[in-house]
């Protein structure tokens, strides 16, 4: 029997939202999950506690802690380089194959796993520059993983800015760099800011990376400077997974729930900027 | 013939090239001090690549090569200055009107601030001189700190006007500076032109011969890249030397 | 003085475009230095084609022939499960799914590729291998097939997104010119558009299997971390990725193990550089 093609559309089409289904339902799941288990451990307790008791009681105080400096660590290393190295892209670069290298340097940085940056970071940073297992060396590592992301979304901010209004600012006797300055950056900024918090809300997710160069195992006290290692929410995750045994399940779900929120928090401001700017625009 | 000693603007053997293209052709033309030069001629013509070598704005296309020299009271201006002084010498306001996205003081007081003006009361007189000069002040004095977008097309040309007028420049360069306005803002804009010519020399492209006639003292011609005739603008428009200026301007073609 | 000012910042910027190939550079160099340094003890066809993979024995042996077969049977079953979902899912997306449901499942896509990948690994190990040692009756849930159910979902997102660029690429007219011939939506989908879209096919399972194979900590919780040669993919594994992470922290800075374990980053590193050679090749073709 041949079918008729409206029914082999018929056919094709449900497969294919079948399809789109089996990938949905699973993230419904997860979030599901990690909401009906990790929310009864979230009290004020658990977000500004130590952790006690070989970090099977308490809160995660320093986990979170530790995350958010490496998160503007990340920030202040990361984000003048890439809108830099965005602004030599965009602005300067001539099309050559020093150009062309350039670009296929950043797609590379952006297909590196993890834990090889873990490794670069460890052998550069760590042993090489003497840093030691520290915010720093775990910051410039991250760094230059989210690199890749942030000078993709500022070059395309950039080229976003009309043309005229370099041709506008040049026509009136104000130099390349000034113009750069005080009309191309300042137009760019909300499309670099969005795509530069979207960067470092997965370093703020990555374990593999500092793994070797920052993260503390357990430490019940803030770092002091950035030369001090310090904990991490994604490995005090996988401590309490994999290496604590007899851990309450509600800590490590409320650990990944808190993980989770934190993403979730920076990758919602990048939408609000985002909107605001869309709303704003006068272009 | 052209008295040397009042000459601004000299340009010899002017060839542009955009890629393949070679769009001015041996190109000799002088622009007189404070006087107004319409320049005309159809669409790809060569007047927007003309206007836009004497202030080296198309330094900014790649492709685009030049040969032959344009001095400015003798100095050449591609080999004996730099692009941010011509640049700052030699204005442009441009075919669209181009306000820049922040307020209407902002946008006057871009310029000078470039160019190392701090002093607040500074840029507060200058601000006020180039907009009166422009026929902006009386419509904006009171939302100076109001953004410029929010103005009109016709008050936002004048605005590019007044911004351009606040850098100081001796020659203003305008490329069809009316083209998106209507009737009422185009007088006006004509009007701030007069009224500049005391204190500027002012080279207008446009393709409207009825503005370069209104406008110009003298007119030149350009068509598909060559120069075909300059000269006074009554003569221009009453015994052209040039069949094909005559069929230009009697509205044959363009 | 202004001039000399401005030269200095313009070379200053070019320094910064051209930092994105100096930490390429230096990514290579720091994994040679001490990867090399492996192949003074242990030689190069041992380590390349040995089997077994045992850094406590004595002596130690450094075969990353098993490493390399739980990397390859993990992104192998992740990329057969991934590839037809994402291109599926894509292609429903971008082109049948009614606008709510597009943006609903545009930001289901977006949110499962913000989970991070330790959050994944947890459940993955709490929930799902339990639920694949149940179905299959295994002595254990942490095998590769688990591994490769959840690398999969990682790499879902990266290729949903770059595959639905492809279609909205696809320019409106070679649609129009199939609808007017009386082709069905479907035959217009499967003959005009995803032909149409093929280079973005492949950079998309590119840039998905270099997700994979790059992937640490998912995989090091769920794949059971045996550095055996598997057999079948209901095994435990272990892959180049979690023996770095695993490994790393118990090694002695310069010794062979330390080493090793560079060494097998800069094969991952190696790996993935081909991989995304041949996807942005591809997507330079697709944008010319």
């Amino acid at each position: 029997m041949k079918l008729s093609p409206k029914w082999k559309q018929r056919i094709a089409f449900s497969v294919l939202g079948l399809a789109s289904v089996v990938v949905i339902v699973p993230v419904i799941v997860i979030f599901s999950i990690l909401i009906e288990k990790g929310l009864p451990a979230i009290n004020w307790e658990f977000l500004t506690a130590m952790p006690r008791m070989g970090m099977r009681a308490g809160g995660i105080f320093p986990a979170i802690a530790g995350t958010m400096y490496l998160v503007l660590g990340t920030i202040v290393v990361a984000l003048p380089l890439g809108v830099l190295a965005a602004v030599y892209l965009v602005e300067y670069a001539r099309q050559n194959w020093m150009t062309r290298m350039i670009e296929v340097a950043i797609v590379n940085l952006a297909g590196v796993p993890s834990v090889v940056y873990g490794l670069f970071g460890l052998g550069l940073f760590v042993i090489f520059l003497k840093f030691g297992s520290s915010i720093l060396a775990g910051s410039l590592t991250l760094s230059i993983m989210v690199l890749p992301v942030i000078i993709t979304a500022s070059k395309e901010a950039l080229s976003s800015v009309p043309q005229s209004f370099r041709e506008a600012s040049l026509a009136l006797g104000v130099s390349k760099w000034q113009t750069i300055r005080c009309i191309v950056l300042p137009n760019a900024l909300p499309g670099i800011l969005t795509g530069t918090i979207l960067g470092v809300s997965r370093a703020a997710g990555e374990t593999a990376p500092i793994l070797f160069t920052v993260a503390a195992f357990y430490l019940p006290r803030l770092p002091k400077s950035v030369f001090d290692q310090c904990m991490a929410l994604p490995y005090h995750l996988y401590v309490l997974s994999t290496q604590v045994p007899n851990v309450n399940p509600k800590i490590q779900y409320g650990t990944a729930l808190v993980l989770v929120a934190l993403v979730f928090i920076l990758n919602f401001l990048a939408i609000v900027v985002r909107a605001h700017i869309r709303g704003k625009k006068q272009w | 013939m052209v008295n040397p000693g009042t000459e601004k603007i000299v340009a010899e053997d002017l060839n542009i090239y955009y890629g393949p293209l070679h769009v001015l052709k041996n190109v000799t033309l002088s622009v007189r001090n404070h006087e107004i030069l319409g320049i005309i001629g159809p669409a790809n013509s060569g007047k927007t690549s003309f206007l836009k070598a004497l202030n080296r704005l198309n330094d900014l296309n790649p492709n685009c090569r030049m040969s032959g020299s344009i001095r400015i009271d003798g100095k050449d201006i591609n080999r004996e200055m730099d692009a941010e002084d011509i640049r700052k010498r030699v204005a442009m306001v441009f075919a669209l009107p181009l306000p820049l996205p922040m307020s209407i003081f902002d946008n006057i007081a871009y310029g000078p601030r470039r160019h190392g003006i701090k002093n607040r009361k500074e840029l507060e007189r200058i601000a006020e001189k180039s907009l009166r000069s422009a026929f902006l002040w009386d419509e904006v004095k009171d939302r100076l700190t109001g953004s410029a977008m929010k103005l009109s097309g016709g008050q936002q040309q004048r605005l590019c006007i007044a911004r351009t007028l606040a850098v100081d420049p001796e020659v203003i360069l305008y490329d069809e500076p009316c083209s998106g306005l209507d009737p009422i803002s185009t007088a006006k804009v004509e009007e701030a032109m007069f009224e500049l010519k005391a204190r500027y020399t002012q080279i207008l492209v446009t393709n409207n011969v009825k503005q370069a006639a209104r406008v110009g003292e003298r007119v030149a011609f350009f068509l598909m890249g060559e120069l075909v005739e300059a000269d006074d603008a009554k003569k221009i428009f009453t015994a052209p030397n040039d069949k094909r200026t005559e069929d230009y301007i009697t509205g044959r073609f363009g | 003085m202004r001039k000399f000012r401005e030269s200095l910042i313009e070379k200053f910027i070019l320094l910064n475009g051209l930092a994105s190939i100096l930490f390429v550079i230096l990514i290579f160099f720091f994994l040679a230095k001490d990867g090399v340094a492996l192949f003074k003890t242990v030689r190069l066809s041992d380590f390349l084609f040995g089997i077994f993979w045992d850094p406590l024995a004595e002596p130690p042996q450094f075969g990353i022939v098993p490493l390399f077969l739980g990397s390859l049977m993990v992104t192998f079953g992740a990329t057969a499960i991934s590839v037809p979902l994402g291109i599926a899912c894509a292609i429903f997306i971008g082109e049948i799914a009614p606008r709510w449901m597009r943006e609903f499942l545009k930001a289901g896509v977006e949110l499962l590729a913000a989970i991070p990948s330790i959050v994944i690994g947890f459940i993955g190990m709490t929930m799902m291998a339990p639920f694949v040692k149940k179905m299959f009756s295994l002595p254990t849930g942490l095998t590769a097939l688990s591994g490769a159910i959840a690398l999969a979902f990682m790499a879902i997102p990266t290729i949903v997104s770059i595959m639905e660029d492809a279609i909205s690429a696809v320019p409106r007219s070679y649609r129009e010119g199939s609808f007017a011939l009386g082709a069905t939506h479907w035959q217009t989908i499967y003959r005009v558009i995803i032909p149409a879209a093929s280079s973005g096919i492949v950079a998309s399972v590119m840039l998905g299997i270099g997700r994979v194979i790059g992937e640490t900590m998912a995989v090091m919780m769920i794949t059971g971390n045996a550095a055996v040669i598997p057999r079948t993919i209901l095994e435990p594994v272990r892959t180049m990725t979690a023996t770095i992470a695993a490994e790393m922290g118990e090694t002695v800075r310069g010794s062979d193990h330390y080493f090793a374990l560079f060494a097998v980053g800069m094969v991952l590193f190696l790996i993935t550089f081909a991989i995304n050679l041949i996807a942005d090749a591809a997507l330079h073709r697709e944008r010319k």
